[in-house]
């Protein structure tokens, strides 16, 4: 054996000694991406809008608040970053209830307590047919409740004649259907210092909330001016309740009560304590996955996995036998270093990255048949099998480069314009091509040194 | 020792017009009957649910009605689990769905939910012709830079009868084209070069046998003794590709099926096409050797 082949083999067992470190156990290692593991991941776009434009600032603040809100809603790990000049994406692993986040996130949450000036009737609830005896019975019914609708509707278009005589009078709807006429906004959510989810004496959800001695002033000035009246609580535009103010409030407490859940409540008082949304924000993009279907997919990405790695070792090993054992060897120092790659680099292992995996497989092995096929036409023009060695890798060197490089060519394109799964296919396809060409031209190699070393008589290639 | 010797030359003009009919199918089948793109390219809305009995497309059709949902797409991949496509609309059209199906079905569960704007289904369109363009160039630059310029205007010639060809079959079968396709197409291209510049190597190493030989004795020679390594490289990673077509699961199983369609494409237009043209553009315009 020759210094130089000493060399190469001490550095093949490093790496491989420095890959199994790095990757047994493999549990928990590798990361998975959201269509692995489960959760949401949801792309927001700011909007502008008449009270507030989207700019630098406001996105930095926008970040700010999404960051405060997903951090009190208790989600492991979340990744919260800008993307361009006016989106934002929020990742949230693990996440079982993707409309809960989407509420969490995509909901301004802009608090104003306003005066109400006057209201329609509520709409009354539809009629359901098995309420009535007869189909006659339901359609009258039916019609009268359109008309309650119309009159209603008229009602409102009256409101909205009315508020431009108003001061800063706005039309709001309640969740009940029902039109408000409201005054101007009298105490807002940035006077808020607290907010927390409780329970009323009746034990339904409220939510509690705290002003700042500013917030207080303003608030016991509304309630002190509107004593009798009603006052609205006003959430993004939709009233969610307007109780009679039945006294002058002082303390800088009060307490909201909508028709909302316990989780709604407490949903709602993370948005207060986290401030709204300083610009208006789209959800353009919203992919969830729960953890069932993550486990599904890794489990049939493992089992294909395991069944292609099978079906390549065998061909490989009776097409060219016991050189097919050192290119087996080889794919498997491959594999090896793809997941070693993948743990170092921190990369995200996707549903179409195990595509990638199970494809390098495949891959892998096609420098070893472009050396092995050299060798034989060096074995047929008369050269020793140590000197075919020498002349097959040599020969086919270029051709594996010039072909994986191309192929890094197509997965640096597909990882700058890919996304999300798509760039953890790029990922793992790169780190695929560099781990093959460092097996095919060092690993293999190696094994083939040791193994003339061991039997310089017997030619190498038994087959042609 | 004989070796196995096929004359490909004598067939070019019989097998470049085979391919040249397939292409043109298949931006036939592009033009007139398109393609099955999914939401990530024009938007929407889609849930995929799990019932904890076996139910039937019909049966959730008619749920669906009930809340105005008729044109609902609804596809299912299991005896309990379908796919459900609402087209684009605001998150309240999903919601309502799936309060009317866990109405009559309590222990429904929601296993994933989709929803893609139609801004973001239309940059992905424009990125997606970008990504295809930026790789084929550079592949032709990288050609052109290690063998020489008619090389690689001949591999890329192929790759894009590759990925056409891939496309029409995809219109054909009306697989649904989602992003993942366009890592697909992206990664045929990348790799289906590889055999055409095991033979391209092969055609630059026999190059000084031109002037004795002439040129299509060159390529066939050059395709004969490469062959053994094109039909090896390929059948390996065909064989983890039909693994994964087969029990990948549902979202791979069409990913893999692109690959497939890919990887037989540039295996044929590996060892048909490339060196044709060459031949071809040779007879028309002899280079100086």
């Amino acid at each position: 054996m020759l210094r130089r082949d000493r060399w190469r083999l001490l550095l093949v067992a490093v790496v491989v000694l420095v890959a199994l470190f790095l990757v047994f156990p493999v549990k928990g290692r590798i990361n998975l991406g959201l269509d692995l593991k489960g959760g949401a991941h949801i792309v927001l776009q700011a909007k502008d809008t008449a009270e507030s434009k989207v700019s630098e600032d406001s996105l930095e603040r926008l970040l700010a608040v999404l960051r405060n809100r997903v951090d009190q809603f208790g989600v492991a790990e979340p990744v919260i970053q800008r993307e361009g000049a006016d989106r934002i994406i929020v990742d949230l692993p693990g996440v079982q209830d993707p409309d809960a986040a989407l509420e969490l996130i995509g909901k301004t949450a802009l608090l104003e307590f306003r005066a109400v000036v006057t209201s329609t009737s509520p709409i009354p609830p539809a009629a359901e047919r098995k309420n009535y005896d007869s189909d006659a019975e339901f359609e009258r019914a039916q019609s009268r409740w359109n008309e309650a609708v119309k009159a209603i509707d008229d009602q409102k278009e009256e409101l909205e004649r009315q508020s431009a005589s108003v001061e800063s009078g706005v039309v709001a709807r309640a969740d009940e259907g029902r039109f408000y006429l409201l005054g101007p906004v009298l105490v807002g959510g940035k006077d808020l210092v607290d907010a927390k989810p409780q329970y009323d004496h009746l034990g339904r959800p409220v939510v509690a909330l705290a002003f700042s001695s500013e917030g207080a002033k303003l608030f016991d000035t509304a309630t002190f001016a509107n004593v009798g009246k009603q006052l609205a609580i006003v959430l993004d535009g939709v009233v969610i309740s307007a109780p009679v103010v039945q006294e002058r409030i002082t303390g800088g407490n009060a307490q909201i009560s909508g028709r909302f859940s316990a989780e709604e409540a407490s949903r709602l008082s993370i948005m207060l304590r986290a401030g709204a949304l300083p610009v208006a924000v789209d959800v353009i993009e919203n992919r969830s996955v729960g953890p069932s279907l993550g486990e599904d997919s890794i489990r049939a990405g493992i089992q294909a996995g395991l069944v292609g790695a099978a079906l390549v070792f065998l061909f490989i090993l009776i097409y060219y036998r016991s050189l097919g054992l050192a290119a087996d060897a080889s794919l498997f120092v491959t594999i090896l270093l793809v997941f070693a790659g993948l743990i170092t680099l921190k990369a995200t292992l996707t549903l179409p990255g195990i595509a990638g995996i199970v494809l390098t497989i495949g891959m892998a092995v096609d420098g070893n048949v472009l050396i092995y096929e050299r060798m034989k036409e060096e074995l047929r023009a008369g050269k020793t099998p140590i000197a075919s060695v020498d002349g097959g890798f040599k020969k086919a060197l270029t051709t594996i480069l010039d072909a994986n490089i191309t192929t890094l060519i197509a997965a640096a394109v597909l990882f700058y314009f890919g996304s999300g799964p798509v760039r953890g296919f790029a990922v793992t396809l790169s780190v695929g091509i560099v781990a093959s060409v460092f097996s095919n031209i060092v690993v293999t190699r190696t094994i083939l040194q040791l193994f003339m070393s061991t039997r310089t008589a017997k030619p190498a290639a038994s087959r042609s | 020792m004989k070796h196995f010797c096929v004359d490909f030359m004598k067939y070019r003009k019989a097998t470049l017009l085979f391919s040249l009919i397939c292409v043109l199918a298949s931006l036939g089948l592009l033009l007139f009957r398109g393609l099955n793109l999914g939401i990530d390219f024009t938007g929407g809305n889609v849930v995929q649910v799990e019932f904890s009995t076996a139910i039937s497309v019909g049966e959730v059709r008619d749920i669906l009605a009930s809340v105005g949902q008729e044109g609902a797409v609804i596809q299912a991949y299991s005896d309990v689990g379908v796919i459900i496509r609402t087209g684009i609309g605001d998150d309240q059209t999903r919601v309502a769905v799936v309060d009317a199906l866990r109405e009559k079905h309590p222990d429904l569960h929601v296993v994933g939910i989709e929803k893609v704007g139609p801004v973001v289904g239309a940059e992905l369109r424009k990125e997606a012709m970008i990504a295809l363009g930026l790789s084929l160039a550079g592949i032709l630059v990288y050609i052109s830079v290690r063998f020489q310029f008619r090389f690689a205007v001949v591999s890329v010639l192929a790759l894009m009868h590759d990925a056409i060809i891939t496309l029409g079959v995809f219109s054909l079968t009306g697989m649904e084209v989602s992003s993942s396709f366009i890592a697909a197409i992206l990664t045929i291209v990348g790799y289906s070069i590889n055999n055409s510049i095991v033979v391209l190597d092969r055609v630059r190493e026999n190059w000084n046998t031109l002037k004795s030989d002439g040129i299509i004795t060159l390529l066939n020679n050059s395709i004969n003794e490469t062959l053994s390594r094109t039909i090896n490289t390929s059948l390996t990673t065909l064989l983890p590709l039909i693994a994964l077509f087969l029990w990948g699961g549902n979202v791979l199983r069409i990913f893999s099926f692109a690959l497939l369609i890919g990887l037989i494409a540039g295996t044929y237009s590996s060892i048909f096409m490339v060196a044709g043209m060459l031949a071809g553009w040779w007879e028309k315009s002899p280079q100086r050797v």
